[in-house]
């Protein structure tokens, strides 16, 4: 785990830009709700035009990190700006420069969408266009449905559009795909890119380690109220997996130690017929190119490398199992 | 920390409250059960009370008014109470319940401006009500009337300022929507039954006449009745509705929960 603490303290990363400074940058933020320590000690920094994605199990602090960090919540300690400004002394423009998504959050049933649209509209300096942006969402055939009418993925998109419909330059998304079927998500992936690329920061809130490794320049993973990874979801997932598996059947039997002499090898375990071996590097050719060397030969070869969702359970630990106690 | 040099527009715009209102509105249309109750039910009573033929004889009991004369000021103010204590805390919850007060929290907008909004809309049903209960009453079928419009005007004004914050306490002190129309409707039935709804005041007891003088509904209905004979309403009532105006707005203001 050291030298995951390690990287966690990694935070800077060469904005593609030059930049006037970072669009969100949280320093040492604690927030508690009586007793109970909701956000520990969390600092993290997201360059403009970034997609950043905030992991972590439930009650980890995620939201209240960022229901600080777009001053709904007052924090205990810490200092948070976006785009240099304070979102609660300067409340007025940060609400102007930011969209958010929030978690369980309705609207009304009886209220139609280009209703909805238009009344949040009017909230903002300058707002985008309404029907680019229920063409870009896919919603204008539902402009004059009640949004009580729509379908959760439907209803998500619209969410989507609030949170855009100011021209927002920081966008922050709190579980946005969640109760998504798996088309509508990917749907939603592409929106979200779309918007990076018109220079908007993105901070992502989300538990599908597909959706940040697909999406996010750099992650941060938060635990127990505290940043324990931060980076890009390859190197968090090289780094935690402790290297990449081949599997495969061999033609002959042989003898473990031909291969734990390799640099690239670290572990070789037998199931059956099969053998599997853990490493880092490029395994696959120094174990099949040892193996040939000794006459024998790899069928089935199989590779698995290990993805974001891997790294996140090994980071996390083992989630407590009611049988295992 | 603000690098903005040119004056930028005032924020948020003032439009946007109207935006708000027009969406309020278009709810209080679309889901009309407060327009029901508010105005269709105050109005149908007054209806029935006036065809009837026993309601339409002078009772010495009444002071030589008919129970038609003394009903009106009660459904009137049935009208703003209904509303008052029910429609508008009801939607008001709602929205802290389904987090969109929350949501608008987000935006340039403070969510104060829904619940002034909310409040208008409600406010206008209000003044639809009482104003058309008392219409069809005087026009329709011969309430007395009041040649005191200012009397009139004053009496419903307080009235309503006396309701309006005891349903604003509902909403604030109501954990969800639910909570609020079962408050509401509780809170409503016995208010209604002292301001004369199943026995008219002038027919109670002693005992409940005067509990009934200190209950919002009952002072509204009091002072209505005065006026609408063409007298200006005592300070009596009027006291006591600005007391529970005052009372109840700061109860609310006080313990007014946003999430």
């Amino acid at each position: 785990m050291s030298q995951l603490t390690a990287a966690a303290t990694t935070t800077t990363r060469t904005a593609g830009r030059p930049a006037f400074g970072p669009a969100v940058e949280i320093t040492r933020l604690r927030k508690a709700y009586g007793s109970v320590v909701a956000v520990d000690d969390v600092s993290l920094s997201v360059a403009e035009g970034e997609i950043f994605g905030i992991l972590g199990p439930n009650g980890a602090g995620k939201t209240t990190t960022v229901e600080c960090a777009i001053g709904l919540r007052a924090p205990d300690a810490g200092t948070i700006r976006l785009l240099g400004l304070d979102p609660r002394a300067d409340r007025d423009e940060v609400r102007q420069i930011t969209g958010v998504q929030l978690q369980e959050s309705a609207l009304p049933g009886k209220l139609r969408v280009g209703e909805i649209l238009d009344m949040y509209r009017s909230f903002y300096r300058h707002p985008a266009d309404t029907g680019e942006l229920i063409e870009a969402l896919g919603l204008a055939a539902k402009h004059r449905a009640f949004y009580q009418s729509l379908s959760g993925g439907q209803r998500q998109r619209l969410s989507a559009a609030l949170a855009l419909i100011g021209r927002p330059k920081i966008a922050v998304l709190d579980e946005m795909t969640t109760g998504l079927d798996p088309q509508a998500r990917r749907d939603t992936w592409d929106l979200i890119e779309g918007v990076r690329n018109r220079g908007v920061t993105i901070v992502l809130v989300t538990h599908f380690m597909e959706e940040a490794e697909r999406l996010c320049d750099r992650v941060a993973l938060i635990e127990s109220g505290r940043v324990t990874a931060l980076d890009t979801p390859a190197r968090l997932t090289a780094q935690a997996s402790g290297g990449k598996q081949v599997r495969f059947r061999p033609s002959a039997p042989f003898d473990d130690r031909l291969l734990l002499t390799l640099p690239e090898v670290a572990r070789v375990d037998r199931d059956g017929a099969d053998v599997t071996v853990t490493g880092t590097g490029d395994l696959v050719n120094a174990v099949i190119l040892t193996l040939a060397a000794a006459g024998v030969a790899a069928h089935d070869v199989q590779l698995d490398s290990s993805s974001l969702e891997d790294a996140f359970v090994r980071l996390t630990g083992p989630r407590p199992q009611p049988e295992g106690v | 920390m603000t690098v903005t040099t040119a004056p930028l527009p005032k924020t948020p715009p003032r439009a946007a409250f109207g935006k708000i209102v027009l969406n309020e509105a278009r709810l209080a249309w679309r889901q009309p059960a407060g327009l029901a109750a508010g105005v269709g039910i105050p109005v149908l009573l007054t209806v029935i009370f006036g065809e009837l033929p026993k309601f339409q004889q002078s009772q010495s009991s009444l002071g030589g008014l008919t129970y038609f004369d003394v009903y009106v000021p009660v459904l009137a103010m049935f009208a703003t109470a209904i509303l008052a204590l029910w429609g508008l805390p009801v939607p008001l919850a709602s929205y802290r319940e389904h987090g969109i007060l929350r949501r608008l929290q987000t935006t340039p907008v403070p969510r104060a401006w829904l619940l002034a909004a909310q409040v208008a809309v409600q406010l206008c049903l209000a003044v639809a009500g009482l104003l058309t209960v008392i219409l069809v009453g005087v026009i329709a079928f011969g309430a007395p009337d009041a040649k005191n419009p200012a009397a009139m005007v004053a009496a419903c004004a307080f009235g309503t300022a006396g309701l309006f914050p005891v349903g604003l306490s509902i909403a604030a002190l109501a954990p969800t929507s639910a909570t609020a129309s079962v408050i509401g409707r509780l809170t409503f039935v016995p208010l209604m039954f002292f301001a004369g709804l199943w026995l008219p005041r002038a027919l109670m007891p002693a005992v409940l006449r005067d509990i009934s003088a200190c209950t919002p509904v009952g002072a509204a209905v009091a002072a209505l009745q005065d006026s609408m004979q063409g007298q200006f309403p005592p300070a009596a009532p009027l006291l006591t509705l600005a007391g529970y105006a005052l009372a109840f707005s700061l109860l609310a203001w006080r313990f007014f929960r946003w999430e």
